[in-house]
């Protein structure tokens, strides 16, 4: 059992067909700051490595850069912060995304009914709120409406604090997408936490998957 | 393809092992059930042998020494009630007499322990072996009404009707059976699957959905050894034949994989949720509320949407009742269309509600009640009804008939009225969702308190269940829409 990077889990989860935000590697600080100037500023910085599975837990995550100065210094700060057990890293640059509504999505092997897709309502009071459903993956369009109709939040959903509703086509894209990916054996688990809605689109800012297997890139957590 | 389980429901012949003389042992027991409850095939008893060389009897019935004494091809189903070592003799004979299902009730399996366990594995091989449908063992018995059929260690023995039950606990049948004493609402087939050694809750669902005598299936969970081969058995049963299920045991798995948020927020009980939701079947909270929703699937055609207007004579009832269905996640209580207002107020005195719910207000005259049901669930834009308020006449009938007074002072007339206005109403409801084809469910608490109220007694007769509550009611009705709507979107 091992992590993927969050460069090699958002790969995988982009090519299933799940909505994430623009992002890029960068080896070293320059290259960081010219990643951010091409997709827009301000962006997210992040040290990234097989062996990191809990970025904000040791403070490897730098929000709202809003200068090449910003992300450069940012980017040689996190270089520093790099522990011997963490492996080969590297620099993560996304862009900023801004949204009130977080949900949480992923997906999981259960012992008994094996592979499961979940959604839930996000955010830092997720765990407490517990407002999440699941159904078994794989699952179709209509079992993903379904899961969608499943959360108590519904008002969540809808067009909130001048936002428009949330796509929930996008949604139910994503929810495939987790289905999807469960008939790889080797995924033992998907998690998409976050999803920020920005204007109404549920895009994942962060993924991370964990694998059964030693396939390539994965570390030893 | 399902596994055949006709021997089983439907046997030619049954034959009991463990008869003993003593009435409060089980294989007395299953013997007087199978005798007192109209079974027409050959009942065999199998005991020890009568000590003084002669032959015993019991219950009237010749006792047969040993199951070598069964005559060939003379019973199908053989009802074990004899000690774990004794039987697998006991099932090879039986299936060379032609036994082709055992219910095995006798417990000391793997209930109880590493050889119980052992001597189950060697029951279901040997059924494998000689193909014999094995249920149980451990459990408490099958009814099958249709066959007239009780063998059972326990009662009750339930009317007949078209609700098939599937439990994992053996008390939770006696309950969903004398919930159908209680209501009317009748039973196809029982089982208490027991240690579900050989043949689990989703072989009997598959087996019902199948059976021409059973609409619904009603079933009880706790441990799933496979919950996949459940989840895609019974998905593939329920498009077919509706399945209310309530599952036991619904606790939190607590946490799984450390490095997955996913994992530490699934429990045991929301991954069932969201695979029953998925799988099309009805989940329900309580033994009680999945008797309702057994009954409603097994007594009222399916909704088409889940538009819904209350009508009642009762200003209280009909408040909370809409507010019942408002918030109920798959109800609508819908707006009266114009043109159905329109109708209802050449109808009725100014007073009325004028939206729904529809109070009477008290502004009905003697037709009012059949005119106005025939009318809102002939509507388009209605798609389900729940009546509220009758009875209110019958009960008052029953006082004045126990009172001092009766039959002078004209009482006599106007009892006779109150009930015979009553059994209308009643067959109105009923007409109105055959004629529609739409629930019609009326609510009442004079279900339970005044049994013999003859609206009560009028739902009763037409074989439909009259709900206890409008709450109960609002709860079943949401789940024959949910179900519904989940059969809509994947035809």
């Amino acid at each position: 059992m091992g992590t993927l990077s969050e460069a090699a889990s958002r790969t995988l989860v982009a090519d299933a067909g799940v909505a994430v935000s623009d992002w890029a590697s960068a080896a070293d600080p320059d290259a960081a700051a010219d990643a951010a100037e091409a997709m827009g500023l301000p962006v997210v910085v992040k040290l990234c490595g097989d062996a990191i599975a809990h970025k904000t837990e040791r403070g490897l995550v730098r929000l709202g850069l809003g200068s090449a100065d910003d992300v450069r210094a940012a980017a040689a700060d996190l270089l520093a912060a790099a522990r011997p057990e963490d492996g080969p890293v590297e620099l993560l640059v996304s862009t900023m995304v801004q949204g009130d509504r977080e949900l949480i999505a992923g997906m999981v092997r259960d012992p008994q009914f094996g592979p499961c897709v979940m959604l839930g309502v996000g955010g830092v009071l997720a765990e407490a709120v517990a407002d999440v459903a699941f159904r078994l993956a794989p699952l179709d369009r209509i079992d993903a409406h379904d899961l969608v109709d499943d959360l108590g939040a519904q008002a969540l959903l809808g067009p909130f604090r001048g936002q428009p509703a949330v796509d929930r086509e996008v949604l139910v894209d994503t929810l495939c997408a987790l289905g999807a990916l469960a008939a790889d054996d080797g995924v033992a688990s998907v998690d998409l936490n976050p999803l920020i809605v920005v204007d109404g689109r549920p895009v994942a800012v962060d993924a991370l998957v964990e694998r059964t297997d030693d396939g390539p890139g994965t570390g030893t957590a | 393809m399902a596994r055949d389980l006709t021997p089983l429901f439907q046997p030619k012949g049954v034959v009991v092992t463990g008869v003993s003389s003593h009435p409060g042992k089980f294989g007395f027991v299953t013997l007087h059930n199978l005798l007192s409850c109209g079974y027409e095939g050959e009942v065999f008893a199998v005991g020890r042998p009568d000590p003084e060389g002669g032959t015993a009897t019991i219950l009237d019935r010749t006792v047969l020494g040993s199951i070598e004494a069964l005559p060939d091809g003379a019973a199908e189903l053989l009802v074990v009630c004899t000690p774990v070592s004794a039987n697998e003799e006991i099932v090879r004979t039986a299936a060379s007499r032609g036994v082709r299902a055992v219910f095995v009730a006798a417990g000391g399996y793997s209930e109880a322990g590493a050889d119980g366990a052992e001597a189950e594995a060697r029951l279901v091989a040997l059924a494998d072996e000689l193909d014999l449908v094995l249920a149980g063992p451990n459990g408490q018995g099958i009814t099958s009404p249709p066959a007239g059929l009780c063998a059972q260690i326990v009662a009750p023995y339930p009317p007949r009707g078209r609700i098939g039950v599937a439990s994992q606990s053996g008390n939770f049948v006696s309950a969903f059976l004398n919930y159908a004493e209680q209501t009317g609402v009748g039973i196809s087939r029982s089982v208490s699957a027991g240690n579900a050694a050989a043949t689990g809750i989703a072989d009997y669902l598959e087996w019902f959905a199948d059976d021409p005598e059973t609409d619904v299936g009603l079933c009880y969970v706790e441990g799933l050894e496979d919950g996949r081969d459940f989840f895609e058995r019974v998905r593939s049963v329920t498009p077919r034949m509706p399945v209310v299920v309530v599952k036991g045991g619904a606790t939190s798995g607590g946490q799984r994989a450390a490095a997955s948020h996913t994992g530490s927020l699934a429990s045991d009980d929301r991954i069932f949720d969201g695979m029953a939701r998925q799988a099309g079947l009805v989940r329900a909270p309580s033994i009680e509320a999945a008797f309702d929703a057994a009954a409603t699937f097994a007594t009222q055609p399916l909704p088409t949407g889940n538009r819904v207007v209350v009508l009642t004579t009762a200003g209280g009832w009909g408040v909370v009742t809409a507010d019942a269905v408002t918030a109920h996640p798959d109800l609508e209580l819908t707006p009266l269309p114009d043109d159905l207002m329109a109708a209802i107020d050449s109808m009725l005195p100014p007073r009325w509600s004028h939206n729904n719910p529809v109070d009477l207000a008290g502004g009905e005259t003697r037709d009012t009640i059949p005119e106005l049901l025939d009318l809102v669930a002939g509507h388009d834009g209605v798609d389900a009804v729940v009546q509220l308020g009758l009875g209110i006449q019958g009960n008052t009938a029953a006082l004045t008939r126990s009172g001092p007074f009766h039959p002078d002072h004209g009482l006599e007339r106007i009892v006779d009225f109150h009930e015979r206005q009553e059994r209308r109403y009643a067959e109105a409801a009923v007409e109105a969702s055959a004629t529609h084809g739409k629930p019609v469910l009326v609510a009442s608490e004079l279900a339970v308190a005044q049994p013999d109220n003859p609206m009560v007694a009028a739902v009763r007769a037409a074989g439909r269940l009259c709900y206890p509550s409008a709450d109960r009611a609002v709860a079943a009705l949401g789940h024959a829409a949910r179900h519904a709507a989940w059969r809509r979107a994947r035809s």
